[in-house]
């Protein structure tokens, strides 16, 4: 099997395709957990002007009823107006589409974006919605029963890993 | 196995009945479920999609309006469609028996019951004969516990004093009519709170209250002293049979929390109250409105904190 691509690498190649698209209306949001790490680097390496926003979805998860809700929930925290704005939605791996869909509804409760751009370190594939990223750092085929996730070790620096779903 | 009616065969909460018996995992997974839905009650738009679909009945078999306010309101938060049942005033009243008006609730495709009764013990009954996908929530139950007001109680400890584990916790008044106070004691030794002191006097303490783990004062500067939270409890008037008291003029005077009184508590102490208030009875008007207040505060995290109750047990 080839090696996973090289996390680090991929930032910054990600902030150098996504500099010419910022401008003044942009501001940033990161999706817990691994988007939110990934969001991070983007937006120092950016310089958006307005502070990052980090978003959890538990509340809109389309799965509760099946599957109860999330444990320990994070603090969806967005220190900006929404309306108006032109967003970058950050995750670290896109998948069904599922994710982005809970996080466009939660949106959409503190605003009316000017637009929304979704931005991922990986996409894996196997949609189930419509939806696709307009920035993406590489394209992995990942098998069903696998998990493609973003680590980050103690130095904070970020490792892309294939795990065995639960 | 499984003898803990409020927890499902995986451990989780299925009923919320009494916080005695909550392992700390499940006490700190609703406290920190409620400090994300304070995030949403912050909003401009304060509801979420959760519980979209469901019904939820408002029981109310003895009159309240902060509870079952607080609780529609989460419950409209969530997008669920709220019922409200006055029982006191109806169906009962002809004859109907508890668990009858409970059928006949869930014939009507009921999915969570929040129940406020007279009798403790009440709210296990009917957790006891609902069907699978019905959920029930305590909202007070007799003397017995109150378990919604004791978690908003240690989420407001813990927003404003950050940690448990270091904390002198006093509770003033009536603790023998006390449903709130029973629930608190639990929560607050469950999460490792190292001191929890009971004041009142004697005919208002029950029997044995040194059983919970708590240290137990009847005078109320010796209990006061060196406390981080003092937490005041309403003069249960309505539930007292017999003279326990000489007059309520006279309990402010030894019991009541006055300015005065909580200089010995600790310079950054927070005061609480479950509410309703009886101004001038246990706590006197500079207090209850004074800086160390978090009495407010207390209603507004309710809210979140029985968002979170509803929306984890719903789930389950």
């Amino acid at each position: 099997m080839n090696p996973l691509p090289d996390a680090e690498k991929l930032c910054v190649q990600l902030a150098a395709e996504l500099k010419p698209a910022v401008k003044p209306s942009t501001a940033m949001i990161g999706l817990y957990t691994g988007g939110v790490w990934l969001a991070e680097r983007l937006h120092a390496a950016l310089g958006i002007a307005e502070p990052l926003g980090t978003m959890d979805i538990a509340f809109y998860r389309d799965d509760y009823h099946q599957q109860g809700l999330a444990r320990d929930p994070k603090r969806t925290q967005i220190p900006f107006a929404v309306g108006g704005r032109d967003l970058l939605l950050v995750d670290d791996v896109l998948y069904t589409g599922r994710t982005v869909r809970a996080a466009m509804n939660e949106l959409f409760d503190y605003g009316r974006p000017a637009s929304i751009s979704l931005v991922v370190l990986a996409d894996r594939g196997g949609r189930e919605l419509p939806i696709c990223a307009q920035y993406f750092g590489c394209t992995i085929e990942v098998a069903k029963g696998m998990r493609l996730r973003l680590l980050r070790d103690d130095r904070g620096k970020l490792k892309l890993a294939l795990q065995h779903a639960e | 196995m499984q003898n803990n009616p409020q927890l499902n065969e995986n451990g989780e909460l299925r009923h919320l009945l009494s916080i005695e018996g909550l392992p700390r995992n499940v006490l700190s997974g609703i406290l920190d479920t409620a400090a994300s839905f304070v995030g949403v009650t912050e909003r401009e738009v304060k509801k979420v999609p959760l519980l979209r679909g469901k019904s939820v009945f408002n029981l109310f078999f003895e009159p309240s309006t902060r509870t079952r306010t607080t609780f529609e309101i989460a419950a409209k938060r969530l997008s669920a469609d709220v019922i409200n049942l006055n029982v006191a005033a109806s169906s009962q009243t002809k004859g109907e028996s508890l668990l009858d008006t409970v059928s006949n609730l869930s014939a009507m495709q009921a999915d969570l019951f929040v129940v406020r009764h007279g009798s403790s013990g009440a709210p296990y009954l009917i957790a006891q004969h609902v069907k699978p996908h019905e959920h029930v929530i305590n909202a007070g139950d007799g003397r017995h516990a109150h378990p919604t007001q004791g978690l908003l109680d240690l989420y407001t400890i813990r927003h404003y004093k950050q940690d448990f584990g270091a904390l002198r916790v006093a509770i003033v008044g009536d603790i023998l009519h006390s449903r709130v106070a029973r629930s608190l004691i639990h929560g607050l030794t469950t999460l490792g709170t190292p001191e929890v002191r009971v004041i009142g006097p004697k005919t208002l303490l029950p029997a044995g209250v040194e059983a919970l783990g708590v240290k137990v004062f009847n005078d109320m500067q010796e209990g006061l002293r060196g406390a981080d939270v003092v937490v005041m409890l309403r003069l249960q008037s309505e539930r007292m049979r017999g003279a326990l008291l000489p007059s309520a003029q006279e309990f402010f005077k030894h019991y009541g929390l006055t300015a005065q009184k909580l200089a010995l508590a600790k310079p950054d102490a927070i005061v609480m109250h479950p509410g309703p208030m009886n101004r001038g009875v246990e706590i006197d008007s500079s207090v209850a409105d004074g800086p160390h207040s978090v009495i407010l505060p207390q209603v507004t995290f309710g809210i979140a904190v029985r968002m979170a109750v509803m929306s984890i047990v719903a789930g389950n």
